[in-house]
């Protein structure tokens, strides 16, 4: 046994491999990025690994390989799990042969996410078992594990870690990484894996059948357990079971809720081995209401009491004040101490250099009064420049675009869509728009990378994440193939050649696609290309504030002049915006 | 009870390496542990923070009121996270700090040092001179581990661990150079 400080989901990718997984597919997502991460850069790597371009794909191909009989995970940010929800329902029903496991990373407190979902409600929906590991160490025994539920079961295993698993660390015990010695063959059975109604009826009986076992076996299994010791008892699960240890009385009796199906019977002997009860979990309430349901007259406090939230994360002393408003005694007293205020806030900013922001600030321009449907990537920190209008999920730039331009809004609207998502759910939409014939400008901001999740290759990068190099999609011949025939590839850090374009896209009707393509400046410091750094002639800045407003985090104002600090990675654009020339390439003497 | 460090600052600054070193000499002593971090979009250039409690068997997270130890890379963030500290608890600042970027484009005064110092009201606060001791170091990227050099004398981890640490967790090229830094960190922190 070999103890070392990972982060969660580093754990999680090892338990992977000590359950000698075969193949993994994911599409990446905050916080769940690290596991593929992790195995695609493994040392000796024996398992198939892939970036997919997006959740559906990756479940689809990931559900194959296990119908071959192989083990295989797909991992995905909660979200993705609305974009695979399609296979998941139904793959429930078909079923699974090699041990499959459904990786998604809840977020509550939305810390880098657009809405703060609940997984587990996926799970129930499906019938599927749900694991909701308390810690790092309980996340990697648990995934190791889960394979072999999926195999006993013949189901996908829902593995639902929460931010603050993903991404804690721990010490943590690992085991041996283990060979796979599976071959995939794929056993033809149209009953199990063609599901026409006559076939669907019976696996949909099938499924609802395996449920009562299912929910013994994870009690069995101990990974939902009770310790019993007063007349107040908590039930808790995911990571909120750890606050709950952390800050609760030793004579408070603890459920915790390891994994789901939960079975009731177990539950109600709890409850009813008590005087009143307290639930502690984030999210949806999916504890309290089977708690509800077999509580008899225990009262069960908890969400729908108003005792818990329904919305946010936990911490320890939160956890204390929702016990202390239940009457549960704690070990120990949080003071309040406010934080200071007056400071500004330094939110998240796009890089010094960033063509996102060059696009943005010359989309801008052209289009004054113009209105801006967005997308999820770095580029919706544009939201800062007044460039971002709406962002609901992946993909909905081009749609929310085209709907509102057929819903006949006046305005120009000029969409922004980066090329990981434009892979993702961006073409159909785009596809649509021409079909429809819309009126919208789509600017694709295309800079070869993955950018916001850590950096991982899609199609446009010309690499796959085992590393191996592919030509890189072409972005113009998909959307010629859509049928746009307004086309302009250009880079935005030559200001005045974008503008035009942007300014040409004005003046036509129908669908036009701009593609602003420049490597991401972050790729081309870790390929040590540099292009000098950008200076302020002090006599000649007039203090007019131009630069300052372009928002470049490399550009200080001090006493009234612009300074640019040594963050300027030498793009160039504050040099074109400066209306007195005053800013140029530093020389070296 | 475990001993509990923020390590707060700007994204990019190296707030995550620093808990690594701190989590690896963990790990050295047989001492269970427990870390927070923030990944993803809030790493671009926006305020972060790792919460590390040492000896802690539940959770990663730090309470307001309770940290030990704060060890921040900028000014301004030390006066941001400065609540989290207990009464009787240190934390050890660079002392410089840089203004976001948002203040400039909006025309907001930006805060003077004096302010900030002000904010930190009377909280034992050692601010160290980072960055001329990052150069004296060899690299002006050092920073971080200079600061934890500053305030490894609090921390419950003995000198040969956490150095030992350093060694593991640096690449390997600038392992010298780190302990440098870390030297030069630690001899400000025990005068200061």
């Amino acid at each position: 046994m070999v103890v070392k400080y990972l982060l969660g989901n580093e754990a999680i990718a090892h338990g992977c491999l000590e359950a000698a997984l075969d193949t993994a597919f994911g599409y990446p997502g905050t916080p769940s990025s690290e596991v593929i991460d992790t195995l695609r850069a493994w040392p000796d790597r024996q398992s198939y690994v892939e970036w997919s371009v997006n959740e559906k794909v990756a479940y689809e191909e990931a559900l194959a390989s296990s119908w071959c009989g192989l083990r295989s995970i797909v991992t995905m940010k909660h979200v993705g799990l609305n974009v695979a929800a399609d296979p998941l329902m139904t793959s429930a029903y078909t079923g699974v042969k090699g041990g499959f496991v459904v990786l998604s990373a809840d977020d509550p407190y939305a810390h880098s996410s657009q809405n703060e979902q609940d997984s587990r409600c996926y799970a129930a929906f499906a019938r599927i078992p749900c694991m909701d590991p308390s810690s790092v160490q309980e996340a990697h025994d648990m995934v190791r594990d889960a394979f072999s539920l999926s195999e006993e079961f013949h189901l996908p295993v829902l593995f639902r870690p929460t931010t603050r698993i993903c991404h804690s660390k721990s010490d943590v015990s690992l085991g041996e990484v283990a060979a796979s010695d599976r071959e995939a063959s794929f056993e033809k059975d149209p009953k199990q894996y063609v599901v026409i109604p006559a076939h669907t009826r019976i696996l949909h009986k099938r499924l609802n059948e395996k449920q009562a076992a299912l929910k013994k076996r994870l009690v069995e299994s101990g990974y939902n357990r009770c310790t019993i010791r007063g007349k107040t008892g908590i039930i808790t699960g995911g990571i909120a079971a750890s606050y709950v240890r952390e800050v609760a009385s030793d004579s408070v009796s603890i459920a915790q809720i390891g994994a789901y199906p939960i079975d009731e019977e177990w539950l109600s002997d709890f409850i009813r081995s008590h005087e009143m009860i307290l639930v502690v979990e984030e999210l949806a309430p999916v504890i309290e209401e089977v708690a509800r349901q077999v509580a008899g007259l225990v009262p069960v406090l908890g969400k729908k009491t108003g005792y818990v939230p329904y919305e946010g994360e936990f911490s320890p002393e939160r956890v204390a004040q929702y016990l202390h408003a239940a009457g549960i005694q704690v070990k120990t007293d949080y003071p309040a101490t406010p934080a200071p205020a007056g400071l500004p806030v330094r939110p998240p900013i796009l890089c010094a250099g960033c063509m996102h922001r060059t696009a943005m600030y010359a989309i801008r321009k052209i289009f004054r009064d113009g209105i801006f449907p967005s997308d999820i990537g770095c580029y919706t920190l544009g939201l800062q420049l007044g460039v971002v209008d709406t962002t609901i999920c992946m993909g909905a730039s081009i749609t929310v675009a085209s709907g509102m331009a057929q819903a006949g809004e006046k305005h120009d609207i000029v969409c922004t869509i980066g090329d990981s998502t434009f892979l993702h759910t961006g073409i159909q939409g785009l596809l649509n728009a021409v079909y429809n014939n819309a009126n919208i400008t789509v600017v694709i901001l295309d800079n070869r990378i993955t950018a916001m999740t850590g950096h991982q290759p899609n199609p446009t990068t010309g690499i796959t994440a085992a590393g191996i190099e592919r030509p890189a999609v072409s972005l113009e011949m998909l959307c010629r193939a859509c049928g746009v025939s307004f086309v302009e590839t250009v880079s935005p850090s030559d200001l005045v050649q974008f503008t035009g374009v942007l300014k040409e896209a004005k003046s036509r009707s129908g669908v036009k696609v701009i593609i602003a393509k420049q490597p991401c400046v972050i790729t081309e410091r870790r390929a040590k290309i540099s292009r000098g750094k950008f200076r302020v002639d002090k006599d000649g800045c007039i203090g007019c504030k131009a630069c300052i407003k372009f928002g470049c985090p490399a550009i200080e104002l001090h006493s009234g002049l612009a300074l640019i600090t040594d963050l300027c990675s030498g793009c160039g654009v504050c040099a074109q915006i400066c209306p007195v020339s005053a800013i140029s390439l530093e020389v070296k003497e | 009870m475990s001993f509990d460090v923020m390590i707060v600052g700007i994204g990019g600054q190296g707030t995550i390496l620093t808990s690594n070193i701190l989590g690896e000499a963990c790990v050295i002593e047989g001492v269970p542990v427990r870390g927070a971090e923030t990944h993803g979009m809030a790493q671009r250039g926006g305020s972060v923070e790792s919460q590390i409690r040492i000896g802690q068997e539940y959770g990663p997270m730090i309470a307001p009121g309770t940290a030990d130890l704060i060890i921040s890379f900028d000014l301004m963030e030390a006066a941001r996270y400065c609540h989290y500290l207990k009464k009787g608890g240190t934390i050890f600042t660079s002392q410089e700090y840089v203004v976001p970027t948002s203040v400039f484009m909006q025309d907001f005064p930006a805060p003077d040092k004096q302010m900030i110092m002000g904010m930190l009201g009377d909280r034992t606060v050692i601010v160290v001179e980072a960055r001329k001791l990052a150069e004296d170091a060899g690299s002006i990227l050092t920073q971080n581990i200079v600061l934890l050099g500053a305030a490894s004398g609090q921390l419950p981890l003995k000198e040969q661990s956490l150095r030992e640490a350093i060694s593991r967790t640096v690449p390997k090229k600038t392992i010298e150079l780190n302990l440098k830094a870390f030297d030069l960190g630690k001899a400000v922190g025990s005068t200061g």
